[in-house]
């Protein structure tokens, strides 16, 4: 039957995503354990999981733009999940810096937070995924109603937050940060287009109350 | 008045290669179990200044360092300065001199008696090595050139050829990389000109086959891969500053009460521990330098 192999094959599909998000962790802890993390490991965590974290929450911000473009309503059930992996590399990123390379060294802490500009907007950035990883649930979904979109829009400034951190964290090479912002800002501006545009044919999306968990509206970010 | 000693660390503290490749192995499997472990015991460890200088194994002092001319990388210079030829080697010594000249590196290293110089090497990232140098003492090569009285810097040149330095094929600092040091600086008995690396050929990635190590400066300072040096009665520019000036100063003098604009030099990481440690004022060697500063605003001329 068509609708159950439909069911079954994003079954695996999430299944599989899900194994894609933990393979960045995986080859991290594998190359941790076997020595493969070059001369400073803890520097070479905070880097990879940083890295991680952004790339993961630029391609959850990227599920939007495409799901119009193609008119594939099916991505935005992965949306979630690729966001909460994306908090999840970070959370790792900031653990890394706070409790191994600072070694829960208040003092310093403290006062880089407050002194240094790119560990000021990176921290900020974190604390503000914070509140949208608690309200991603369906439930929370439901329960903020028509201001979850709003909320979870914020989202763009904690990715450009992430990115500035990244440009004003680097020496003198920037390439790498701004492949990051030029993909940010183009996909800033495809939430810009009118939808009639891009997507000519495709139905309104129904009401974000009465949508199934694995669904979400199409305005959210 | 040559001190022939070299501070602090003596060669029979090197490390046998067989124990810090155990030390390595180790270290990747404490730093995700010693979270739990250690965080009691780490605050009240407190550390005594230059406590526990071990050099740093062959292995990571290859394979971490920056050689931006061949990636901005820690590990692009090991992977990528192999393409480098270092033969013929020439060094242009220009400028206020007696005998200005194009010199054979065989040349320049006749008669130098090379020694091994332990020194620690201060990034200005925020880590540091402990490195056992083979070299000899600048001076002993600057005096063979017999600078005038109108030599008061020497600047530094680091090789420029695109095609086997891949990281001069982009912008990313002005090509090529110069640095500079005051007279007193350059003559100074701890200025190494270093020609070797734990008693072996020095690494291409390291510098081969000739550089500078300074190291009560951070490391930016020791230029490598030397092919001319010129003696100038103004100060030279030196690449970092040109590229950042509020940054990156001439004078970059290990200083943990003068933090970089964009994070803070009173601690650092030495490869290989868990543990930041603190910055020490001339990285340790404020006994033998500081008087070369004397009366000068640290914070101004960083």
């Amino acid at each position: 039957m068509p609708a159950i192999g439909a069911r079954a094959w994003r079954r695996t599909a999430r299944a599989l995503l899900f194994l894609a998000c933990l393979a960045p962790l995986g080859v991290l802890l594998a190359d941790g354990l076997g020595g493969r993390l070059g001369a400073d490991p803890i520097r070479a965590t905070e880097l990879r999981t940083g890295i991680w974290g952004l790339t993961i929450l630029v391609v959850t911000l990227a599920i939007t733009p495409l799901r119009r473009l193609t008119g594939w309503n099916v991505l935005g059930g992965y949306r979630r999940m690729l966001g909460l992996f994306a908090f999840a590399y970070i959370t790792l990123h900031f653990l890394t810096w706070f409790g191994v390379d600072q070694f829960f060294a208040i003092r310093y802490i403290g006062k880089d937070i407050v002194k240094r500009p790119y560990i000021t907007v990176g921290f900020a950035s974190f604390l503000l995924m914070i509140p949208l990883a608690f309200t991603s649930s369906a439930a929370m979904v439901r329960r903020l109603g028509k201001r979850w979109a709003p909320l979870h829009s914020l989202v763009y400034l904690a990715a450009l937050g992430g990115i500035v951190h990244f440009v004003w964290e680097v020496k003198a090479d920037l390439s790498e940060p701004t492949r990051y912002a030029l993909v940010l800002v183009g996909l800033l501006l495809l939430r810009f287009v009118p939808r009639r545009l891009v997507r000519p044919r495709a139905a309104r999306p129904v009401a974000a109350a009465v949508l199934p968990p694995s669904v979400e509206p199409t305005r959210a970010a | 008045m040559l001190i022939r000693r070299a501070p602090d660390l003596a060669s029979s503290e090197i490390t046998p290669e067989s124990s810090y490749l155990n030390r390595r192995s180790f270290m990747a499997a404490a730093s995700f179990a010693a979270l739990d472990l250690a965080w009691p015991a780490a605050r009240r460890r407190a550390r005594a200044p230059g406590d526990g200088d071990k050099p740093n194994s062959y292995e990571d002092i290859t394979h971490y360092n920056n050689y931006y001319e061949f990636g901005t990388g820690k590990e692009d210079p090991a992977e990528y300065a192999g393409q480098l030829h270092t033969t013929p080697w020439k060094v242009q010594v220009a400028g206020e001199v007696a005998k200005p000249g194009n010199y054979d590196l065989d040349d320049l290293l006749h008669g130098q008696t090379i020694e091994e110089r332990v020194y620690r090497h201060r990034c200005v990232e925020a880590w540091s090595m402990v490195i056992p140098w083979n070299g000899f003492p600048l001076r002993n090569l600057i005096n063979r050139f017999q600078p005038s009285s109108r030599a008061k810097f020497v600047e530094f040149t680091t090789l420029l050829r695109p095609s086997e330095m891949p990281g001069q094929r982009s912008d990313v600092l002005p090509w090529p990389y110069v640095e500079g040091l005051r007279m007193d600086e350059a003559m100074h008995p701890l200025t190494l000109v270093v020609t070797g690396l734990y008693g072996r050929a020095l690494p291409n990635q390291n510098g081969a086959p000739l550089r500078i190590h300074v190291p009560w400066k951070y490391g930016f300072k020791s230029a490598k891969g030397l092919v001319r040096i010129r003696f100038t009665e103004t100060q030279p520019s030196n690449t970092w500053n040109v590229a950042a000036p509020n940054e990156y100063g001439f004078y970059a003098n290990v200083n943990p009460d003068v933090d970089h604009p964009r994070w803070s030099q009173a601690r650092e990481r030495r490869i290989g521990e868990f543990f930041r440690r603190p910055t020490l004022m001339f990285n340790g060697y404020g006994d033998q330098v500081a008087s070369l500063y004397g009366g000068m605003d640290l914070r101004r001329f960083f």
